[in-house]
């Protein structure tokens, strides 16, 4: 039999509160592959994680301008290089009339943009995943709040991450199997 | 000074209790509570309400079935439009219909945009509601042009016609995007808030198929804070991207109308007045449907009395806009002199169809003026009934617009009379059939309230409050 190896450490913790402070506490200790696991999003955490703001909002901005772009191009070359057709003397192109569907486009890829950055930043889809095997673990998405550090982390020590997670306040601390 | 300094108390004193804002969760429920109380609505057996309300909206949905069977093989001519009622039924239930899916969105992106925190009870319910509503608008257009299987020239396919391409100056090209585009973002949207709720039902799971299949579209969510940082900043973005998104869709319809020159709809109102009318009567829809949801899945204290009185107040302040938008245009109308617009007005109100244009000021105008009473507000029998009349006048609302309208244009020898046909009638159950099928379907399968939001805003989940583990005595922020 393959011996099992070993995850990380998982710290178990009852409120919000709680948990943020244990963050700093991880934080200030300069761990870098560790992660706080929570039902909702809780308000200040990714200060208390020392997280730089999210990226997604450029992956938006370029899905909503290559919208924009996309637009009227399309309709300038739809309707006045490929096939003109003259209605009532308008313009064969005009930005007016090429607005609201390239508006449309602009809302269209800008959300594609934000959803798929976000997908691309979190690496998801992602089904198969230590932590979701573990025991405890269904209760990050009910009630509980988790802080796990990896055992990759270089500042990683068996005994010594222990004591910080118990001295930062957590109760219940286990070992994940990989 | 520097003392006067030093004796400055560095605390703040907690607020008062009285001061202290009701919580959005009533009966101090856990977070515990939340989760198994919401996703136990959709797990177990299905209650006897919901066969009793699902069978007869299948039937229905068979209706329409039938319905677009025979107008596809046969032609539009089984439809009651006629010359000069080119759009009859047809148009009046797609705008109806896009209309009731606004308020999902006024919900999910607008009120999240200005920090509404009572929108999560709701939200998820009133995006459902705005996906179903787009869907049954979306078979009207489709259906109208009457010859379905050509539907894909109004989209810019490459194609073997030679160089022939859609005509974009056109507002109908304006409306092909708009309505795709609402659908394709709303969809995503309640997709996006989903997934963390998802991961809630795929942990709960009680058999095989069930964790497979939520673990499927969960998409592996393990509520890691990394994940929630972008997760938070992309559905910021979205709900700006659906504000926009959502006040242009209305407009751009409207525009279908005004940019033509019929007297009556060649205003320059129309697409505020629109906007306005599609929440006012999307609101209706939200309080028809989780009125009685909220007693039959026992979620008083989740959607609290509260909330209810929140909703009514929007559809009291929504229905005025549009009381004010009936009188601008009637005003307008007399102003400008033109002796056509003079005549379109005067001829809803007292020409063939004057019981429509009335029916549409009682229901849209003065109907939600009781709204003005708390009492009325939090009675949830008259809230029930009001409104199903505000939804009931927005309907004779685009009756009036378009029917009316078209009815008596410039030369008398061009007038007709417009009657519905069996058939129309009969599409527009159906399209409710669809609408509440739908609706029962995603209730059955789909947590309806977004867990993770309402727990969010509880008490327990303020690290500065003291149920959230927060210090007593400290101040919130």
């Amino acid at each position: 039999m393959k011996p099992e190896t070993i995850y990380g450490l998982i710290a178990e913790f009852g409120t919000p509160a709680e948990t943020i402070h244990a963050a700093e506490r991880v934080r200030d200790a300069g761990f870098r592959r560790w992660d706080v696991f929570t039902p909702f999003a809780v308000h200040g955490m990714d200060r208390a994680m020392g997280l730089r703001n999210s990226k997604v909002g450029w992956f938006s901005f370029i899905g909503g301008a290559t919208g924009y772009g996309l637009g009227n191009l399309m309709i300038w070359f739809m309707n006045d290089a490929n096939y003109p057709i003259l209605v009532g003397g308008k313009p064969m192109f005009s930005p007016f009339a090429a607005f609201p569907p390239s508006y449309e486009l602009t809302i269209l890829l800008g959300a594609f943009g934000a959803i798929l950055g976000m997908l691309f930043l979190n690496r998801l889809p992602r089904l198969h995943h230590p932590l979701l095997k573990h025991r405890r673990f269904a209760l990050a998405s009910h009630d509980r709040f988790f802080i796990v550090i990896e055992t990759s982390d270089p500042k990683y020590s068996e005994t010594e991450t222990r004591k910080l997670l118990e001295e930062a306040g957590s109760k219940h601390i286990e070992t994940v199997g990989d | 000074m520097a003392e006067a300094v030093l004796t400055t108390t560095l605390k703040v004193q907690a607020p008062p209790r009285e001061l202290e804002r009701e919580p959005l969760v009533a009966n101090q429920r856990s977070l515990g509570w939340l989760s198994d109380h919401i996703a136990g609505i959709a797990e177990g057996k299905a209650p006897r309400w919901w066969w009793f309300a699902f069978i007869p909206s299948f039937f229905a949905l068979c209706v329409l079935g039938a319905m677009l069977a025979y107008q596809i093989s046969t032609g539009v001519g089984v439809w009651g439009n006629n010359h000069p009622v080119m759009w009859g039924w047809d148009i009046i239930n797609f705008v109806w219909w896009i209309g009731i899916g606004h308020a999902g969105t006024l919900i999910s992106a607008i009120l999240f945009l200005l920090r509404q925190r009572w929108r999560t009870a709701v939200n998820r319910a009133a995006e459902a509601m705005t996906i179903f509503a787009v869907m049954c608008a979306g078979i009207y257009p489709a259906l109208h042009v009457g010859r379905v299987w050509f539907d894909w020239w109004l989209f810019p396919f490459p194609n073997a016609h030679g160089p022939v391409w859609p005509q974009f100056r056109s507002p109908l090209m304006w409306d092909v995007f708009a309505v795709s585009t609402y659908f394709t973002v709303s969809a995503l949207f309640w997709y996006v808030g989903l997934v963390p709720d998802l991961a809630v039902m795929r942990d709960r799971a009680q058999t095989k198929v069930r964790q497979f299949l939520y673990g499927l579209f969960a998409l592996g969510w393990t509520g890691s804070n990394r994940h929630w940082s972008n997760y938070e900043k992309a559905y910021l973005i979205l709900a700006g991207l659906s504000t926009a998104l959502v006040l242009s869709v209305h407009s751009i319809v409207s525009l279908d109308f005004s940019v033509s020159q019929l007297p009556g709809w060649h205003t320059t109102i129309f697409p505020p007045y629109f906007v306005a009318g599609a929440i006012f009567s999307g609101f209706g829809m939200v309080l028809t449907l989780l009125v009685p949801l909220r007693k039959l899945c026992r979620l008083e204290d989740v959607i609290t009395l509260r909330h209810i009185d929140f909703m009514c107040k929007v559809t009291l302040a929504t229905g005025s806009m549009v009381g004010y938008a009936y009188a601008m245009e009637s005003f307008i109308a007399w102003y400008s002199g033109n002796p056509y617009e003079r005549f379109a007005y005067s001829n809803r109100a007292a020409g063939p169809y004057a019981w429509g244009y009335w029916t549409m000021i009682i229901c849209n105008v003065v109907v939600p003026q009781f709204f003005w009473s708390k009492k009325l507000r939090n009675n949830l029998v008259v809230v029930f009934i009001i409104s199903i009349l505000v939804n009931v006048g927005m309907w004779f609302e685009r009756f009036v617009i378009i029917v009316v309208s078209l009815h008596r244009e410039f030369l008398p020898a061009n007038w007709g009379y417009f009657r519905p046909s069996w058939v129309d009638i009969c599409t527009f159950l159906g399209t409710l059939g669809l609408f509440f099928t739908c609706f029962l379907l995603f209730m059955r399968f789909l947590p309806m309230i977004a867990i993770s939001e309402v727990k969010g805003v509880t008490p327990q989940a303020d690290p500065h409050h003291p149920l959230g583990g927060g210090k007593p005595g400290g101040h919130p922020w």
